[in-house]
C-alpha cells in the first residue's frame, strides 16, 4: 500500500499535514502523538520580527466548531530558525514554514531569512482574518494576490504554497491569481470570519469582536472550495477545513486534494493526525486501493 | 509528561446545587500531578468540541485518582455533572505549572480562595508543611471548609450575603483580622485576585495567583488563552495553560 504523495518535488510519506497555528511547532504535541507519523508539520505563522498578537479573549466555542482571533502571535523568524528547525529535524517529517507579514516587504524578509535553511516548503499566509494589515487584506483581491505571490516567489528558494482565504465570492479567482503569480501549490481553506455574542454581558465574546471559524461545521464549505479549485488549477492542492478523521480526509482527496491538513481536530483529539492516517489506511485496505493517488480527484 | 487517559468515574456527588465533586481514576495523570495543576475533560458529544480545563482538588497517588470539584457553568460542565459512577471520560493532563509548594516549616502560608477557585487550594493546603491559614470566600453558604480544617488550616469564612462567617470579601477580612503571612497561594475571581494582589504588595508578601482564560488546546500550542504579563519593562502575552495558570501576582497586568 502506498500513501506517499508528492508536493512540488517534496515527497511526503503520507498525505497528513497539520494546519498552521493549531500545532505550534509540534513540541507540545510530541508528548501526545508520534510526529514521525505525520507527512509534514506546518508550523505556526512566522514573521520577520516577534508579534504580540491580539488581546484576550481569543477563543470562543461555537456549535460544531470554534472561533479564534489569536492574531499570529509568534516569536519571529530568528527564534524559529534557532529553536524549531533543530527540534523538528529530530523527527522523520517534512517541515513547512507558514510565512506571515503586514506588508510585502515583511513577507519577503521572512523568506530571505529562510533561504538556505533546512526546511522543505514555504506556505504564504495571505488569508489570516485576525490582523489588520497583510493577512486576509492581501488574500481576497486577485490583483493583490498575484502581486504578493510574484514578489515573494522571487525571494524563495523552496517551493511556495499559497494559503487561500474562503472569505471571497469566488475562490477560483484568487486561486488562479496565485498560480499566475507563481504559486507552486495551494492550500485551503483558512478560517471563515465569524462572531459570537455573550447575551448576558451584551458584548462580543472575542476582544476583536470578529474571529476565524474552524472545526467540523466548516467542512462542507471547505470541501466545496477545494473541489472548485482543483477543477481550475494544475498545481497540487492541500485541503483543510474541519477534517477530523479518515473519512473526512478521503472526501478531500476524492475532491482533488493531494494532501490534507488537520487543524482544530488536534484540540479535540491530540492524536487526530495519527488517527486520521489510520482511517485512511483502513479505507484503502477495505477497498483494495494500492495507491492513494488512485482516488485523488475521482469526483467529476 | 502529559497523557490522555480514559478515566473511570469512581464517585460523584453534588456538594451544593451546582457544584459537583467527582473522583476519577487515571493513574498516569495522577502520578505526575501537582497541586494547582488542571486536567482537560473532553465533552466528546460531537457538538461541544473543546476540552474543559478543571482544576485538581485532590491527588491520591496510591489509588491513582484525582478529585475534581467543579461548578456547572455551561454545556460542558453540565455534561460532566451527569456522568455516573462507572462511566468513563477522556482526560488529558496534568496541565499547567501548578503551585510551588515551599517546604519552610518556619513560615506561615495564607491560602485565599474565592468560590470555585477554592478547590485547587485544598491539595496545596494538604501538602504545605507549615502554619496554614485559609481564607475562603463564598457567595452564600460554604463547601470544602471542613477539609481545610482537617488539613491543619485555621479557617476564616466570608460570604457576600452574610449567611456564614464574615459578611464581605476576603480582602476586607484580611484587613479586619490583621492577618499576616510569608507567602500567599490564591485562586478565585479575577477581581478578588486583583485586590488581594494589591494588599499583598502593600504588605510585601509574595503572592501566587491562579488565573483563568478561555482555552482551546490546553497544552500551549494554540496560543489562545493568553494573559498580559510584565516582563523586563515590556508587556508580553503569556499562555495561561502552559506558563500558568499560576503566576506571581506582581507580574500580572491587572
Amino acid at each position: 500500500m502506498n500513501t506517499k504523495v508528492n508536493i512540488c518535488g517534496v515527497e511526503l510519506k503520507n498525505p497528513i499535514m497539520t494546519a498552521s497555528g493549531t500545532f505550534g511547532s509540534g513540541r507540545e504535541y510530541s508528548e501526545l502523538t508520534d510526529l514521525n507519523k505525520i507527512g509534514a508539520v506546518v508550523v505556526k505563522g512566522v514573521a520577520a520580527k516577534p508579534w504580540q498578537g491580539n488581546p484576550p479573549p481569543r477563543i470562543a466555542e461555537v456549535y460544531g466548531g470554534m472561533l479564534n482571533s489569536v492574531g499570529l502571535q509568534n516569536p519571529g523568524v530568528d527564534y524559529f530558525i534557532e529553536n524549531d528547525i533543530p527540534f523538528l529535524r529530530q523527527y522523520d517529517t517534512k517541515i513547512v514554514v507558514n510565512v506571515c507579514g503586514h506588508s510585502i516587504d515583511q513577507y519577503k524578509a521572512v523568506v530571505k531569512k529562510l533561504r538556505g535553511r533546512d526546511v522543505d516548503l514555504l506556505e504564504l499566509n495571505i488569508s489570516c482574518p485576525n490582523v489588520d494589515e497583510g493577512g486576509m487584506a492581501f488574500g481576497t483581491d486577485p490583483v493583490m494576490v498575484e502581486k504578493v505571490v510574484s514578489e515573494v516567489k522571487k525571494e524563495a528558494d523552496k517551493p511556495l504554497i499559497v494559503k487561500l482565504s474562503p472569505n471571497v465570492t469566488d475562490i477560483t479567482a484568487t486561486a488562479k491569481a496565485a498560480v499566475r503569480g507563481g504559486a507552486d501549490a495551494l492550500s485551503l481553506i483558512n478560517t471563515i470570519t465569524g462572531m459570537k455574542i455573550d447575551i448576558h454581558r451584551r458584548a462580543p465574546v472575542l476582544y476583536r469582536k470578529i474571529g476565524g471559524m474552524s472545526g467540523p461545521a466548516v467542512k462542507p464549505i471547505a470541501l466545496r472550495m477545494v473541489y472548485e479549485v482543483c477543477k481550475c488549477v494544475d498545481v497540487p492542492v492541500i485541503g483543510m477545513g474541519g477534517i477530523s478523521n479518515g473519512e473526512d480526509a478521503i472526501e478531500f482527496i476524492m475532491a482533488g486534494a493531494t494532501a490534507v491538513a488537520i487543524g482544530t481536530a488536534n484540540f479535540v483529539n491530540p492524536k487526530a493526525t495519527a488517527d486520521t492516517l489510520k482511517g485512511i489506511e483502513e479505507y484503502m485496505i477495505e477497498n483494495g486501493i494500492e495507491d492513494i493517488c488512485q482516488i485523488r480527484g475521482i469526483i467529476e | 509528561m502529559k497523557t490522555i487517559e480514559n478515566a473511570k468515574i469512581i464517585s460523584k456527588e453534588f456538594i451544593s446545587e451546582n457544584i459537583c465533586d467527582m473522583v476519577i481514576e487515571c493513574s498516569h495523570i495522577t502520578r505526575e500531578a501537582k497541586a494547582g495543576q488542571f486536567v482537560e475533560l473532553y465533552p466528546d458529544n460531537g457538538i461541544n468540541l473543546l476540552p474543559r480545563p478543571i482544576s485538581i482538588c485532590g491527588i491520591n497517588k496510591i489509588q491513582g485518582t484525582v478529585r475534581l470539584v467543579f461548578q456547572i457553568v455551561g454545556k460542558g460542565t453540565e455534561l460532566f455533572s451527569r456522568l455516573r459512577e462507572g462511566d468513563s471520560i477522556r482526560v488529558l493532563g496534568p496541565c499547567g505549572n501548578g503551585y510551588d509548594i515551599i517546604d519552610d516549616v518556619d513560615g506561615r502560608a495564607l491560602l485565599v480562595g474565592g468560590g470555585i477557585g477554592i478547590p485547587p487550594l485544598l491539595e496545596a493546603c494538604r501538602q504545605l508543611n507549615c502554619t496554614k491559614i485559609a481564607v475562603l470566600g463564598y457567595r452564600t453558604g460554604s463547601f470544602l471548609a471542613d477539609e481545610f480544617r482537617e488539613a491543619g488550616a485555621k479557617v476564616y469564612i466570608t460570604t457576600d450575603d452574610g449567611s456564614l462567617g464574615f459578611k464581605g470579601n476576603v480582602v476586607d477580612l484580611l484587613k479586619a483580622e490583621d492577618i499576616s503571612a510569608d507567602i500567599i497561594y490564591s485562586c478565585g475571581p479575577r477581581i478578588m485576585l486583583k485586590y488581594l494582589s494589591a494588599w499583598a504588595e502593600e504588605k510585601n508578601i509574595s503572592c501566587c495567583v491562579s488565573m483563568e482564560e478561555r482555552m482551546a488546546c490546553g497544552i500551549g500550542a494554540c496560543v489562545g488563552c493568553v494573559l498580559p504579563v510584565k516582563e523586563n519593562d515590556k508587556i508580553v502575552y503569556k499562555k495561561v495553560c502552559k506558563d500558568g495558570p499560576v503566576f506571581d501576582s506582581r507580574e500580572v497586568c491587572w
